[in-house]
């Protein structure tokens, strides 16, 4: 039933795409009726005290098409996105709960397919899955299964890692190459005729984490790099800790297949979804070290460099392209949407 | 100046300006099909969208553009048909798998293009796929750089489309330069492609020598694509043409020729199209010229900017206000 | 004044080609150029090859670009 004098703004595709428009309609919308001291930090976790333990508790919300693509499914995608949102935030994933929206007519093979991934996720990742809900709706009002997860974390340790905690000096660290969820996804969608290779690279990077703070004290500030790709996080960080940035076009590892993907479409990849990607900033003394005991993981093996806090500033990410110019890395705007001229 | 959106776009991506000593200024011309196109168009393609029988095809690019009152995406958003697609052929097997609805595909672009669409319309022919239409606005490129080589913005040579070209070959740009002695280079996209532009062009103004020449001889030949031209000709015949900013132009456009009516979507397909409202403080039409940077528009960067676009400029991938937003370009 | 990148044909079917960049493949016609093999590079724009890329000019193309390259 529409008010009287309801306005005719709607929402569109773009508010859920991770960049400036999502950022609007939080600020707009859900901030000013919701907020508080925990939620206005907009971190990837909460995290806060319940009698003597501090805890990390977060939320995510999974509706990716298709569901099944190549390197995994909607299943392991819901697992592997909430863990990694408690371990970014230097906690111990421990306790996940998943919400199923099925709709009718979904092959019950396919259920319990993803079912199975997430359940091996979980496994690989050392959470348990302790409680969950299931609703179906009519044809038509879904599109095949929507899940939402939400986990709890315990922190080991007295360290604050937060967004906003980046410093000076800091080198930015990424575990792997980029782009390939994004491109993995789209390049599977019906209609744009297109073959690859591209898996994508979602994994629980729990344990990579947690080889990262063991090698080091000096990390200041973890993030995965998820909807709106890298250079979305690094805007992030850089307006949530009042840094500038600079990262090295040279050094960001892409590999072939996804540079071909992302030309084609004419996508960029510093813009595309990650779903195994971290982005650390830790003290520059301490890089070098962190990196090497990072390729000796199953998710660290093309961990490097790519950059490092420059100065206290208005938060601008300034990329060195290859051809040893500066261009300004801004925050997505809407969603990137294959182009032709 | 360059005038190809693809060169607007690399050359704020790769930074080339802060590689260049201050006494060169490069100056973004009407490359951007889209911005160029008037609002009329998407107002019509608005209208399209909402008849319950029509499926949209479009390049990605349109979707965003604002019209009068509304926008392809809004209209999807809304719940009516718009499907974005990477190839008039991908428009094709829709009309093929939906043969219920009529599926248009919205016809923006130039002369690298423009082939692409000529071909649908002929293999919509032969094989009776009666379902498909094209809503034609194409233009073509060679009466652009003649009205801006006799307009008001001194331009000192032309970084030639690279892609255009591999269609249209050499003979405008000769043309171009015997005429009004501007020098005309045509450029590749890498970084170093448009520099080795550049550097010529500077050499031929220092020199005083306004000459053609092609930097993009991998993909660029003397006469061009012929075929290519020849399936054009084959469907579509030129007319007088209004491009935003630069005004009409004689035989700037392209429409279908009566043999191929049938798919012509503006022919075939009645709507009630909503009066033409151009926005107010829209610089777009100058700044397509050169006659204004976008940050000189009060609009730019406030309430314009690629979210919450005014005009097209901002908001087409390949649009000057969209590079220099996206950019950070303000001086 | 588009989007057009240089692929190679890796396989031909009467008027559609198979190309590809990097692994990633796709169908593209062919309408628009005559001549083409296997093994050759084009240009494709929309789903199109548009153009054939001239071996010789992109290898002196190269050539020149990286003599820059060492100078700057």
């Amino acid at each position: 039933m529409k008010t009287k004098n309801q306005s005719k703004e709607i929402i569109k595709l773009a508010h859920g795409g991770g960049g400036r428009l999502s950022q609007q309609l939080i600020e707009q919308v859900f901030l000013p009726v919701f907020g508080n001291e925990m939620l206005n930090r907009m971190d990837d976790s909460a995290v806060f005290n319940v009698l003597h333990s501090r805890l990390a508790f977060t939320t995510d919300s999974f509706v990716v098409h298709p569901i099944f693509f190549p390197g995994g499914d909607i299943g392991k995608l819901a697992i592997c996105g909430t863990v990694n949102d408690l371990a970014v935030a230097g906690a111990r994933p421990m306790y996940i709960s998943v919400g199923f929206i099925i709709e009718e007519g979904c092959f019950l093979d396919d259920l319990k397919r993803i079912v199975a991934s997430a359940k091996e996720a979980a496994d690989e990742a050392g959470v348990m899955i302790v409680t969950g809900d299931t609703k179906v709706v009519e044809k038509g009002h879904g599109d095949q299964v929507f899940i939402n997860t939400s986990g709890i974390g315990v922190f080991e340790h007295e360290r604050i890692v937060s967004g906003s905690n980046a410093k000076e000096g800091d080198c930015i660290v990424v575990n792997g190459p980029l782009g390939r969820h994004g491109m993995a996804v789209i390049t599977t969608r019906e209609g744009l005729g297109f073959q690859t290779r591209i898996d994508s690279d979602v994994a629980p990077l729990n344990h990579l984490i947690d080889v990262m703070f063991s090698s080091t004290d000096q990390i200041h500030a973890v993030r995965d790099a998820t909807r709106g790709g890298l250079a979305t996080v690094l805007n992030e960080i850089a307006g949530q800790s009042g840094v500038s940035i600079e990262i090295d076009e040279a050094k960001i590892p892409v590999t072939d297949d996804v540079k071909g993907a992302c030309e084609i479409l004419g996508f960029d990849p510093l813009y595309v979804a990650n779903e195994g990607i971290v982005v650390a900033c830790v003290g520059a003394d301490a890089a070098d070290n962190m990196v090497q005991s990072m390729k000796k993981e199953k998710y660290g093996a093309r961990s490097s460099v790519i950059g490092r806090i420059t100065g206290s500033s208005d938060g601008e990410v300034l990329l060195r392209t290859e051809i040893g110019s500066h261009r300004i890395l801004d925050q997505l705007s809407g969603e990137q949407l294959p182009r032709i001229c | 100046m360059e005038v190809c959106g693809t060169h607007t776009m690399a050359i704020a991506r790769y930074g080339i300006r802060g590689l260049l000593p201050d006494t060169i200024h490069l100056l973004s011309g009407p490359g951007c099909p889209v911005c160029v196109t008037p609002h009329h168009l998407i107002d019509h393609a608005v209208a399209l969208a909402r008849r319950n029988d029509v499926i949209i095809a479009t390049f990605g690019d349109m979707i965003k553009v604002p019209g009068s009152t509304s926008s392809l995406e809004a209209e999807r958003a809304r719940g009516h048909a718009v499907q974005v697609v990477s190839s008039t052929l991908d428009a094709l097997k829709i009309a093929d798998t939906t043969p219920d609805k009529k599926i248009v595909f919205i016809g923006v672009g130039f002369e690298t293009t423009i082939p692409t669409v000529a071909v649908s319309l002929v293999e919509a022919r032969t094989h009776h796929v009666n379902n498909y239409y094209v809503l034609c606005a194409h233009k073509v490129i060679p009466p652009a750089l003649d009205a801006l080589s006799q307009g008001d913005v001194a331009i000192d040579g032309y970084i030639c489309p690279g892609h255009v070209s591999t269609i249209i070959g050499y003979e405008c740009y000769e043309s171009i330069v015997k005429q009004y002695g501007i020098g005309c280079v045509i450029s590749g996209f890498e970084p170093l492609d448009i520099l080795q532009t550049i550097q010529s062009l500077v050499s031929q103004k220092k020199n005083n020598k306004p000459a053609f020449e092609n930097q993009y001889t991998r993909a660029v030949k003397p006469e061009g694509n012929p075929q290519a031209r020849s399936v054009i000709h084959t469907v579509f015949e030129p007319e007088d043409s209004e491009w935003r900013g630069l005004g009409i132009l004689p035989m700037s456009g392209l429409k279908i020729r009566p043999e191929f009516q049938s798919w012509d979507a503006a022919a075939q397909i009645p709507v009630d199209i909503e009066p033409t409202v151009e926005p107010a403080g829209c610089l777009c039409g100058d700044v397509l010229q050169g006659k204004v940077k976008p940050f000189e528009c009060s609009l730019f960067g406030r309430a314009c900017n690629p979210d919450h676009p005014v005009g097209a400029c901002m908001v087409s991938s390949e649009g000057t206000c969209a590079a220099y937003y996206r950019y950070n370009i303000r001086s | 004044m588009c989007l057009a990148i240089p692929m190679k044909i890796i396989k031909i079917n009467e008027d559609r080609a198979i190309v590809e960049i990097g692994g990633n493949q796709r169908e593209v016609g062919l309408q628009l150029i005559g001549d083409v093999r296997v093994n050759d590079y084009v240009i494709v724009h929309a789903g199109f090859a548009i153009q054939k890329l001239d071996e010789k000019e992109a290898n002196e193309t190269l050539a020149l670009l990286r003599e820059i390259e060492n100078l700057s």
